[in-house]
């Protein structure tokens, strides 16, 4: 009866548009799926950095490999911002990582994906951050404080990326007839997964109505991705750029773009874990963390030390 | 040998060019090294400090390249020295081209070459062009955070499990032949010098042992043999077999496709 009650005035809050802070009483459900969440989110930044970051030491001029590393040191510097907001949930980072490195949490599909030229570093920081801040600029309205905040100072960093991202695949197709397949291969590989980046359709999403009701999102997936299709046709079109979609349409009715399906067996397939790199990037962070293990022992066992002995001294 | 050094009468313009080369090749080539921890990193946060100091180095780099090739007057642009020289060609150090190891590796060199570069730096900041003194300037309050950051992980590791003990001081042990020629001075230094352009790196190698020698110590390590054998060389061009994989890596896109703007 009081739980009732209880979610009755959490559900009230959330109609305000009140915002509920890590002390605030929440229902359990809204504390779980935020924490599955947000650690997905973070997750997410820190996956990400490997696809990209597999293109520093060949970047192909010194101020793109700049602009690339201080890239992928913001998606590590995301993923500590996500993980400490997950944290006022309270969910350790240590335990949600360990759920990663367990291959129990997901992360985004689009990682799973191999970056196999220079071009899909472009072809990322344009489409992959552009559906990113389509998502995020939704969630920075979302009722958890601490999400909501950090994905205000997140998008901002991201409206840099996607802008380094559209600049350089601007200056490829606009490049020699090489640069100009090499993008080109990058946008048909890279289309339809990023598509596929914003879940599945509304009826087949079990968490969507949910996160609505909450506050958390306030768009369906299908809304957010026909946002993202009509934006990223049109900025392709400016550079001359084909979109790999044999049915896409303008409709002047709704002033809309309409588009072909998604191979919604990639899809799931990915998600599984049958993607082209899942099994390569999980390795990778566990490597990263097995072979980080005795640097942490030795931290903290310091840390140990350097408490003691200002004990003894005073 | 250099046609820079090799030449009789060194003119100001390509001692100043050959010493900013050499100063940019170190940072570059460690940025490079420190690059390939992104994503790999023991904890987030070291990700972040350790691309955070790459990218400090490389933009150190680009900020010399692009005075070296203003002073030459060629009008080449700085990724013309970055992407189409040879390892011969390259005068980085060659403690800045070695594999980056473990992270114990990657914690002795940071130390040993931010700590060099801390006085390196403090006597730069002195030279005789406004430009060049500007630069350094700026610089200099990155390295100072570098030393920073490597010391304070040097006492970590050293002072703090069985294993990690061990695994810095190999590492130690391991890079100690090639930190003998930061302190070298040819012709190139020497000219530049008596011009106030350059700094003596040997008028500090006792400031520099004592500050390692100390850190060394309070980190419960042993300080190798300062009068070992060292290696020496690399601003000849003489370098490991390490830096032509480096190379082939970093330059092999951009020599692909000549012909592209890839600003």
């Amino acid at each position: 009866m009081s739980d009732q009650g209880e979610q009755k005035s959490f559900q009230e809050r959330i109609d305000n548009g009140e915002t509920i802070e890590p002390k605030d009483d929440m229902p359990d459900r809204y504390r779980k799926q935020l924490i599955r969440m947000m650690s997905q989110h973070a997750h997410s930044e820190v996956v990400g950095m490997l696809p990209e970051g597999n293109w520093i030491t060949r970047a192909p001029s010194l101020r793109r490999k700049m602009i690339l590393l201080s890239k992928v040191q913001d998606e590590a510097g995301h993923g500590l911002y996500l993980y400490s907001a997950t944290e006022t949930l309270g969910a350790s980072r240590q335990e949600v990582i360990d759920q990663l490195l367990e291959g129990k949490a997901k992360y985004s599909s689009i990682f799973n994906y191999p970056t196999l030229s220079w071009a899909d570093v472009a072809v990322i920081g344009w489409l992959v951050d552009g559906a990113a801040i389509i998502n995020q600029t939704m969630l920075a309205r979302s009722s958890y404080g601490p999400y909501s905040r950090a994905m205000v100072r997140i998008c901002k960093e991201e409206s840099f990326h996607k802008k380094q991202g559209y600049e350089m695949v601007a200056k490829m197709a606009d490049g020699t007839p090489e640069q100009q397949e090499m993008i080109q291969d990058a946008v048909d590989r890279w289309w339809w997964p990023t598509l596929m980046m914003f879940g599945p359709h509304d009826e087949d999403s079990p968490n969507s109505a949910e996160l609505i009701k909450w506050g958390v999102k306030s768009k369906t997936n299908d809304e957010l991705r026909q946002s993202f299709v009509d934006r990223h046709i049109a900025e392709a079109h400016e550079v001359g750029l084909e979109i790999p979609d044999d049915e896409l349409e303008y409709n002047e009715e709704t002033g809309h773009w309409e588009f072909g399906e998604i191979d919604w067996d990639e899809f799931w397939n990915v998600v599984k874990g049958n993607g082209p790199m899942n099994k390569e990037r999980i390795k990778a962070r566990r490597e990263a963390h097995e072979n980080g293990k005795w640097v942490r022992e030795a931290a903290e066992e310091y840390a140990r030390k350097q408490k003691l002995s200002k004990e003894k001294a005073s | 040998m250099s046609t820079a050094t090799k030449s009789k009468e060194l003119t100001k313009q390509e001692a100043l060019f050959e010493y900013l080369v050499r100063l940019a090749d170190d940072r570059l080539i460690l940025g490079h090294r420190l690059s390939e921890w992104c994503g790999h990193g023991p904890i987030l946060e070291e990700d972040i400090a350790l691309a955070n100091i790459a990218l400090d180095y490389i933009g150190h780099a680009a900020n010399l390249y692009e005075y070296a090739v203003e002073v030459e007057g060629e009008g080449r642009h700085r990724d013309d020295l970055v992407y189409f020289r040879n390892d011969v060609e390259y005068k980085n150090l060659k403690i800045t081209e070695l594999p980056r190891g473990d992270f114990g590796f990657t914690i002795a060199r940071q130390f040993l070459f931010s700590s060099y570069s801390y006085y390196l730096y403090q006597l730069l900041s002195d030279v005789k062009d406004e430009q060049f003194r500007g630069m350094v300037e700026k610089h200099f309050k990155e390295v100072k955070y570098h030393l920073r950051h490597s010391r304070e992980w040097v006492l970590r590791l050293g002072d703090g499990t069985e294993e990690s003990h061990k695994r810095i001081q190999d590492a130690f042990n391991d890079i100690w032949t090639y930190i003998g020629e930061l302190f070298h001075q040819d012709e190139v230094d020497e000219f530049l010098q008596d011009k106030n352009l350059a700094a003596n790196t040997a008028s500090f190698k006792s400031d520099w042992k004592d500050l390692v020698s100390d850190t060394l110590e309070e980190a419960t390590l042993d300080v190798p043999d300062f009068d070992q054998f060292m290696v020496e060389g690399s601003r000849q061009g003489l370098h490991t077999e390490h830096l032509g994989h480096l190379l082939a890596e970093m330059q092999h896109l951009r020599r692909s496709y000549p012909d592209g703007n890839w600003q």
